[in-house]
C-alpha cells in the first residue's frame, strides 16, 4: 500500500524534532513489537481482521470535512498511515515514519470516538490511535508541551506545576471574593465526611481561578455539605491519558480516587471538564482493572441538572438572548449527558438554541484529547482543522456558546477568534452565577 | 475433474472452512481474554440494542445519510448469503452427499439475487476507484478479497444460463465456490464471522460502561 500523499506546513516541536534523532531502527522494532505483543490483544487484532477498507468513517471526521475532505485526514487514513504498517512490517519503520505517527496521533485526531460510531463494524479507531500514541510515548516522541503537562503530573501530582502553596493560597483568595457576593461562602478544605469532594483540573487554581469562587458561592445558595482536599489530590486532569503514558496515567487516577476515600465523601463532584470526566470514570478505572470508581463521580452538568430539578438553586433571571452549547464528546457522546445539558440550558437561557448535529453527533472542538496541550505550535492546523465547528455555530446566531468542558473551551475560543464569529464563550457556572437566585439571607 | 471438485475437494473445503472458522473464533476470544476488560464490559441488553441498530436497515443515522449505500450493501450481503443457502441445485447436491436437505427458493427469483451481488460488487469496485478515502487505503487485497466474493456468482450465473462451455463452467464455478469458502477464515473476509462480535462490543462499551449509544 503506498503512503498518503501528505501537504502539510512545517511545524516545529522541539521534542519531536530531537527525539528522532534518537530514534533507532533496532529501538523502534523492540517498542512497537513490545506494545503490539504484550499491551494490545483482541480488540486490535479482530479490528485490523475486519476493517474491510470502506472508508465509511471519514464523513464523521471534522478534520477531514474541514480540510475540503483532504483523504490524509480521514480516520482510516490514520490507520493506515501509522498502525497498519507497524503490524504488517512487525516493526521495521524507520524514523521518519513515527514522526508522522506521532504527529498524525497527537495533533490530527482528538480521539474523540465520532468515527466509531459511523464504522458499521463498530472498530473503536480512537482506541487503534491511542495505541500509536502509546508507542510514541515509549519512544520519547510526544509533542514538548503535552509531555511537559506529563512532567508535571508525575512530579506533583497535578497538570500544571501548581505547588502546594499555591494551591490553598489561591483557595483562600477565591474564597474571599465569594464572599463579596455571599458574605458566609466557604471553601472548606480537608472536611472528613463531607457528602461531597470537588475536584478540579490543574488549569483551574492557574489560569481561571474565578471559577473556583463561582462554586464557593453555587455550593453555599445550594445548601450543599462538600469540601476540598488541601493536598495533591486535587486535581482530576490526566494528560498523561493522552500522552501514551499510562503508568502515569494511573497514579493520578489512583491518588483522585484515593483522595476521596480519605476525605470519607460520598461522591466526587467534578468541575466542567471532558478529558478529566473520561480519565477518572472510564478509561482510568478500565486500565486500573475497575469496573467503576469506587467513590461515585458527578460530572458538573449532572450535579447542576440536580440542584436544578430539584429546585435547590433557583433561577431570578434567565440569560437574554440566543445561546448555544457545545456537547463535549467525552461527557455527551462517550456518557449520554446530551439531554441532562439541555434541561440546565433551557432552565437558565431564555432562547436555548440548539446545534445542528447535536448529542452524540457533535463534531468536537478540536482541542480535546490532548490535541490543545500539544501547544502553539500546532495550534493553526487545530483551529482551521475544524471549520465545520465555526459554521455550525454560526448557524445558530447566539451571542454566546456555552463549554461545559475546559478543551472545548479554550477550543471554542480559539475557533471564534479566529473565524470572528463574535460570540462570548462561557462555562455554565459563569452563567448560572449571573442568572441564579441568591436569597436574601445571604446576600452581602 | 468434475468429480473430483465436486467430491473431496467440497468436502475439504466445507471442512476448512468450518474448522478454520472456529479455530479463527476461539483464537478472538483467547485474544479478547488477554485483553482482559472485555468480557467484563459485555452485556446482552446492550449488544442486542446495537445489532437491532445496525442490521435492520436504515435504523441509525448515519445509513439514513447514505440511502443509496445502504441500500446496495444490504441487498448485496442479503443476495450473497441468502442466494446460495437456498438454491435448489446446491440443496440437490448436499442432499445427495449427506442426505440432509431443506427449503429452496425459486431459481428465478435466486436468478436475480445473483444480478444483485454481481451489481453489488460492481458498486463497490467503482467505489473503490473513484472515491478519493477508499482509493487510497486500497491495495491489491482488496481487489483480490472482492474478486473472490464475486466469481462464484459470475460462474454460476453463466453456468445455470449455460452460457458457453457448460461443463467447464461449472467446474470453475465449483471451484470458485470453494475458494470463497477457504478464504473467509483466513482473509478480511472474515469480517463475516467477526461483526457480530465486533458490533456488541462496541454497544456494550457505548451502553454499559459510557452510558450512551453507538448508532
Amino acid at each position: 500500500m503506498k503512503p498518503t500523499v501528505v501537504k502539510r506546513d512545517l511545524v516545529e516541536d522541539y521534542a519531536i524534532d530531537e527525539g528522532v534523532k534518537k530514534l533507532t531502527p533496532e529501538r523502534i522494532e523492540k517498542v512497537v513489537n513490545d506494545v503490539i505483543d504484550n499491551e494490545t490483544a483482541g480488540r486490535l487484532w479482530t479490528y485490523l481482521n475486519t476493517c474491510i477498507h470502506c472508508g465509511l468513517c471519514a464523513e464523521a471526521c471534522q478534520w477531514y470535512i474541514s480540510n475540503d475532505r483532504d483523504v490524509s485526514y480521514a480516520p482510516v487514513t490514520k490507520v493506515k498511515d501509522t498502525i497498519w504498517p507497524m503490524i504488517e512490517k512487525k516493526g521495521k519503520v524507520d524514523a521518519e515514519f513515527i514522526k508522522r505517527a506521532a504527529v498524525i496521533s497527537f495533533t490530527e485526531c482528538s480521539v474523540c470516538r465520532r468515527c466509531g460510531m459511523y464504522c458499521p463494524f463498530g472498530i473503536d479507531i480512537a482506541y487503534m490511535l491511542l495505541m500509536v500514541r502509546r508507542i510514541c510515548a515509549r519512544l520519547d516522541m510526544v509533542p514538548l508541551y503535552l509531555q511537559d503537562t506529563v512532567h508535571s503530573h508525575a512530579a506533583t501530582m497535578n497538570q500544571m506545576w501548581v505547588k502546594p502553596d499555591e494551591w490553598i493560597d489561591t483557595l483562600q483568595w477565591q474564597e474571599e471574593e465569594a464572599q463579596g457576593y455571599v458574605p458566609t461562602s466557604r471553601i472548606p478544605l480537608e472536611k472528613e465526611g463531607a457528602e461531597i469532594m470537588y475536584s478540579v483540573i490543574g488549569p483551574e487554581p492557574k489560569f481561571l481561578a474565578q471559577l473556583l469562587g463561582n462554586i464557593s458561592v453555587i455550593m453555599k445558595v445550594a445548601d450543599q455539605d462538600w469540601t476540598m482536599p488541601a493536598y495533591a489530590g486535587w486535581d482530576n486532569s490526566n494528560m498523561a491519558m493522552y500522552s501514551g503514558d499510562f503508568e502515569v496515567m494511573a497514579r493520578v487516577e489512583r491518588l483522585h480516587h484515593e483522595t476521596a476515600q480519605r476525605l470519607k465523601v460520598k461522591k466526587i463532584v467534578m468541575g466542567e471538564c471532558g478529558h478529566a470526566f473520561r480519565g477518572a470514570e472510564y478509561d482510568g478505572p478500565t486500565w486500573l482493572g475497575w469496573m467503576s470508581p469506587p467513590i461515585p463521580l458527578i460530572h458538573a452538568i449532572e450535579f447542576y441538572e440536580e440542584l436544578l430539578r430539584t429546585g435547590r438553586i433557583k433561577i431570578a433571571k434567565k440569560i437574554e438572548g440566543p445561546v448555544t452549547v457545545q456537547d463535549p464528546c467525552n461527557v455527551v457522546r462517550n456518557r449520554g449527558l446530551g439531554d441532562k445539558l439541555r434541561y440546565i440550558m433551557n432552565a437558565v437561557c431564555e432562547d436555548f438554541v440548539d446545534v445542528s448535529p447535536n448529542k452524540r453527533f457533535n463534531y468536537c472542538c478540536n482541542a480535546g484529547g490532548g490535541v490543545i496541550n500539544c501547544g502553539p505550535p500546532w495550534k493553526k492546523k487545530r483551529v482551521e482543522g475544524n471549520r465545520i465547528k465555526a459554521e455550525q455555530l454560526k448557524r445558530t446566531g447566539a451571542h454566546t456558546v456555552v463549554t461545559p468542558c475546559h478543551n472545548c473551551h479554550s477550543g471554542i475560543e480559539d475557533i471564534v477568534d479566529t473565524f470572528k464569529l463574535g460570540m462570548h464563550v462561557k462555562f455554565f457556572s459563569e452563567l448560572l452565577i449571573e442568572a441564579m437566585d441568591i436569597p436574601a439571607n445571604l446576600k452581602a | 475433474m468434475y468429480e473430483f471438485v465436486r467430491g473431496p475437494l467440497a468436502l475439504i473445503a466445507f471442512i476448512i472452512f468450518f474448522a478454520g472458522s472456529i479455530y479463527r473464533i476461539a483464537y478472538m476470544l483467547k485474544g479478547a481474554k488477554k485483553d482482559k476488560i472485555v468480557f467484563s464490559h459485555m452485556s446482552w441488553k446492550h449488544s442486542l440494542a446495537s445489532l437491532v441498530h445496525w442490521l435492520i436497515p436504515f435504523n441509525n443515522q448515519y445509513m439514513r445519510r447514505r440511502p443509496i449505500f445502504t441500500v446496495v450493501t444490504f441487498a448485496f450481503h442479503i443476495c450473497l448469503v441468502i442466494g446460495p443457502l437456498l438454491l435448489l441445485g446446491h440443496v440437490m447436491l448436499i442432499q445427495e452427499s449427506w442426505n440432509i436437505s431443506w427449503w429452496t427458493l425459486s431459481e428465478t427469483l435466486v436468478d436475480w439475487m445473483t444480478v444483485v451481488v454481481i451489481a453489488g460488487a460492481a458498486f463497490f469496485l467503482y467505489r473503490r476507484l473513484s472515491d478519493p478515502v477508499v482509493k487510497n487505503v486500497t491495495d491489491s487485497s482488496d481487489y483480490i478479497l472482492l474478486a473472490i466474493t464475486v466469481l462464484p456468482f459470475i460462474t454460476g450465473f453463466v453456468a445455470y444460463h449455460q452460457l458457453f462451455a457448460y461443463k467447464t463452467m461449472l467446474i470453475i464455478h465449483i471451484l470458485a465456490g470453494e475458494i470463497m469458502l477457504i478464504a473467509i477464515p483466513f482473509t478480511r473476509l472474515s469480517h463475516m464471522l467477526f461483526f457480530a462480535f465486533t458490533r456488541t462490543y462496541y454497544g456494550s462499551e457505548s451502553g454499559l460502561v459510557r452510558h450512551s449509544k453507538d448508532w
